[in-house]
C-alpha cells in the first residue's frame, strides 16, 4: 500500500518539494535584504544614537507588500494542500471508476484509505511546517520590534499552528471528496469550509482557550488618556492599556475595588471643574488632555486633580493573555486542529468501510 | 462443494429505485457462468454485491462461502474486472503490474509478465493511451495474476470491437483451462456468452428469470408449432414462456422435463439466444402488466 500511495502521490510530492525549495531561495534572498535594511536603519546602534523610535519606524516602513505576501502564502499553503491533495484523493478514484480496481485487490479499502491518509496527511503537515518555519525565521527581526505575536495575522502566520491547519485541511479535503464524489465541487467545498473554520476559530474559539489574566494598575496622567463621549452619551475617561509586550489585551477598563465600572455621576462630581465646559457629545474630546491645541496650565491642573480624585476610588484593569502563554496557545491550537484531522480521518475510514459503494 | 455465489433474498435499493429484487441464486463451482440481461437489469449491481463494492439492502450474499470484501483473505480469492475496465490513465503497464504485485500477496509475477509479453503490450505505455481492447486485457491480467479462485467480469467486452472481443474471450478461455478458475461473466449480448459459458443466469427487470446449465436448459426448452389452441389445455408439466397466435396457428416456447407427446405439435430445439430473449420478453411483459394492473392472460 505504501508503494501505491507513493506512486500516486509522487508527482504532487515533487511539485511540493520544488515549490518549497523555490520558496526557501526567495525567502533567503529577501531575508538578506531585510538584514541589510535592518543594519542600515541604525537599529543596532540606536541606543547610542538616541533615536530608536525613528530607526524602528524607518525599518518597518520597508517591505510592507512582501510581508503581506509571505503571510498570505502561509495562510494559503494548508488550504492548497486540502484542495489539491485532500479533495481529489477519493473523489478522483470515484470519478474515474478506478476505485473498483483499487478496492478489489487483496487490500481492504479501509487499509487503503488509512495508509493514504497517514502518508499524505503527514506530508501535508511537513510541508506546512517547513514553510511556516521559513516564514517565522524571515519575520524574526520584525517580530522582535513589533512585539505583537498574538495579533490575528501574526499568531496564525508563525510557529507551529500551520502544522495543525495542514493536517486539518487535508483531512477535510478527503472527507469532502469522499462524500461529494466529484473532484471540483469537493475542492470548492473544502476551501469554503476551511476558511470558515479558521475564521470561527480565530474569532470565537481562540480567545476562550484559556481564561484571561487580569492586571490592575493605578490611574495617573500617564495611564489616563483623556475623555471620550460615545454616541452622544456622557463623557467618560479612557485609559491606555499598560505596556505589555507581546501580550494579547482583550480590554482595559476603569473599575473600583468591588469591580464596578466608573459611573458618569462619579466622574461629573470628581471632575466638575472640567465638566462645566463640556456638554454631552461635544466634539473634540478625543485624545489627550482636554481641549484642542496647547492645553492651558489651568486645564492641565484641573485634569490632574480629576485623575487623582478618580484614582483614589478607581483603578485600571486590563484583561489579557500574558506573552508567556504564547507557546501554550500555539500548542493548544495545533493540537485541536490535529485532533479534528484525526476525527475526520477516522470518520473517512469508517465511512469507506460501511457506507461507500 | 461450496457454491461460488450463494444469494438469498438479495435486494439492493437506491432510494426508491430497486436495482435488484429478491434474488435467490446458487452458482455451483467449476463453471463459466454467463449473466445476461438487458441494460439496467441489475447485472452490475449483483456483481458489485458479489465483490463487496456494494452492500445489500436486504437478504444475504456469500461468495466462496465468505462475506464479499469481508477481509484480505476474501479479497484474495476473488478477481474482478469492472465495467469499462478502469485502469489508472497516468500509470504505465509496468506500473499496473507493480500495483498488482504490491497489493496482492498471491501475485503471480511470471504469469503477469508472460501475458503482457504475449499480448504485445509495451510495458512503458501509459494505460490512458491503450486501446479499449488492450486496456481490457490489462485489467484481465491484473485480475488473473492475483490467482483467484473466482473471476468476476462485468461486461468486459461491451466496449470492444468484434475482433478484440473474440481475442479477449479466447484469452479468458485459456485462463480457465490452465487455472481451473470459476468465472462469472456478464453481458447484454447472448452471442458473447454462447461461445464461452456452460451455465446461464438470465436477469431481467431486477429479478432472476432463469438459471441453469446451458445444456440442460437447451434440453428442456422446445418451440412448439401447431394449430391454434387454448393454452389451458396443455399438460401440467409444460410451462409456457412465450406464446404467439395467428388465426389458425399457435407458436409456443415451453419448458418441460418430459417428452412432448402431442402429435399436433411440430417440435424444435431452441437456440440459447432465442431462449434468453423469450425469458427477457416474459419479464418485460410481466413488468408491463404490473404497471398496467391485472389482466387475464393464460400463463402458468
Amino acid at each position: 500500500m505504501i508503494w501505491l500511495t507513493w506512486r500516486q502521490f509522487r508527482m504532487q510530492a515533487i511539485v511540493a518539494a520544488i515549490a518549497l525549495v523555490a520558496a526557501a531561495i526567495f525567502i533567503a534572498i529577501t531575508h538578506a535584504q531585510l538584514v541589510h535594511l535592518y543594519n542600515a536603519s541604525g537599529i543596532p546602534t540606536c541606543e547610542a544614537d538616541g533615536d530608536c523610535f525613528g530607526a524602528r519606524n524607518e525599518f518597518l516602513s520597508h517591505n510592507q507588500a512582501l510581508r503581506q505576501l509571505l503571510g498570505l502564502a502561509l495562510l494559503a499553503v494548508p488550504a492548497i494542500v486540502g484542495v489539491f491533495w485532500g479533495a481529489p484523493l477519493v473523489a478522483r478514484e470515484q470519478e474515474a471508476g478506478t476505485f473498483r480496481l483499487a478496492w478489489t485487490q487483496s487490500v481492504t479499502r479501509d487499509r487503503w484509505l488509512a495508509t493514504k491518509h497517514v502518508v499524505i496527511g503527514l506530508a501535508s503537515m511537513v510541508v506546512a511546517g517547513l514553510f511556516s518555519w521559513m516564514v517565522t525565521w524571515w519575520f524574526g527581526r520584525i517580530d522582535q520590534l513589533q512585539l505583537n505575536r498574538f495579533n490575528p495575522g501574526v499568531f496564525d502566520e508563525r510557529a507551529i499552528v500551520a502544522i495543525g491547519y495542514g493536517a486539518f485541511a487535508f483531512a477535510l479535503g478527503v472527507t469532502a471528496g469522499m462524500l461529494i464524489r466529484r473532484t471540483l465541487p469537493a475542492m470548492a467545498t473544502t476551501l469554503a469550509i476551511f476558511v470558515a473554520v479558521r475564521i470561527v476559530f480565530a474569532e470565537w474559539v481562540r480567545p476562550h482557550l484559556i481564561g484571561p489574566a487580569h492586571l490592575a494598575f493605578a490611574l495617573n496622567t500617564s495611564s489616563v488618556n483623556g475623555f471620550v463621549s460615545r454616541n452622544g452619551g456622557a463623557p467618560m475617561l479612557t485609559v491606555d492599556p499598560p505596556q505589555l509586550n507581546n501580550a494579547w489585551i482583550y480590554s482595559t477598563n476603569i473599575v473600583d475595588s468591588a469591580g464596578h465600572a466608573l459611573t458618569p455621576e462619579f466622574l461629573a462630581q470628581a471632575c466638575s471643574a472640567l465638566m462645566d465646559g463640556l456638554g454631552p457629545g461635544l466634539p473634540g474630546l478625543g485624545k489627550g488632555p482636554i481641549g484642542v491645541g496647547a492645553p492651558s496650565t489651568d486645564k492641565t491642573q484641573s485634569f490632574q486633580a480629576c485623575v487623582t480624585r478618580v484614582g483614589e476610588v478607581y483603578h485600571g484593569l486590563a484583561t489579557y493573555q500574558p506573552a508567556s502563554r504564547y507557546w501554550t496557545f500555539q500548542a493548544i491550537e495545533t493540537a485541536i486542529f490535529i485532533g479534528l484531522a484525526v476525527v475526520l480521518s477516522g470518520f473517512c475510514v469508517w465511512w469507506v468501510r460501511r457506507r461507500l459503494g | 462443494m461450496t457454491a461460488v455465489l450463494d444469494a438469498r433474498g438479495l435486494g439492493k435499493r437506491y432510494g426508491r429505485r430497486r436495482a435488484l429484487t429478491d434474488c435467490t441464486l446458487e452458482l455451483p463451482p467449476g463453471h463459466v457462468v454467463g449473466l445476461v440481461g438487458p441494460n439496467g437489469a441489475g447485472k452490475t449491481t449483483l456483481l458489485h454485491l458479489a465483490v463487496g463494492l456494494l452492500t445489500p439492502t436486504s437478504g444475504t450474499i456469500e461468495v466462496l462461502g465468505g462475506r464479499p470484501a469481508g477481509g484480505e483473505g476474501q479479497l484474495r480469492r476473488v478477481g474482478f474486472v469492472a465495467q469499462e475496465t478502469p485502469t489508472y490513465a497516468n500509470l504505465s503497464v509496468a506500473d499496473h503490474l507493480e500495483f498488482g504485485a504490491h497489493l496482492n500477496p498471491g501475485w503471480d509475477r511470471e504469469l503477469a509478465h508472460a501475458r503482457v509479453a504475449q499480448l504485445g503490450l509495451d510495458p512503458n505505455q501509459r494505460a490512458g493511451k491503450l486501446s479499449g481492447g488492450q486496456r481490457a486485457q490489462l485489467a484481465l491480467t491484473l485480475a488473473i495474476a492475483k490467482r483467484p479462485e473466482l473471476l468476476i467480469l462485468d461486461e468486459p467486452v461491451a466496449t470492444l470491437d468484434p475482433l478484440a472481443r473474440r481475442e479477449f474471450l479466447q484469452h479468458l478461455m485459456e485462463v480457465v483451462a490452465e487455472q481451473g478458475v470459476s468465472v462469472v461473466l456478464s453481458s447484454h449480448l447472448v452471442a458473447d456468452l454462447e461461445r464461452v459459458c456452460d451455465y446461464l443466469v438470465v436477469l431481467s427487470a431486477s429479478r432472476v428469470q432463469l438459471a441453469g446449465e446451458v445444456e440442460e436448459l437447451l434440453a428442456c426448452h422446445f418451440r412448439l408449432t401447431g394449430p391454434r389452441r387454448d393454452l389451458s389445455t396443455l399438460p401440467a408439466d409444460q410451462h409456457v414462456i412465450e406464446a404467439s397466435h395467428t388465426d389458425r396457428q399457435t407458436t409456443l416456447i415451453v419448458r418441460t422435463d418430459g417428452p412432448i407427446l402431442d402429435p399436433a405439435w411440430t417440435v424444435a430445439q431452441r437456440s440459447l439466444e432465442d431462449l434468453v430473449l423469450a425469458y427477457m420478453g416474459q419479464a418485460a411483459g410481466m413488468s408491463r402488466e404490473a404497471a398496467n394492473g391485472p389482466r387475464l392472460v393464460a400463463r402458468p
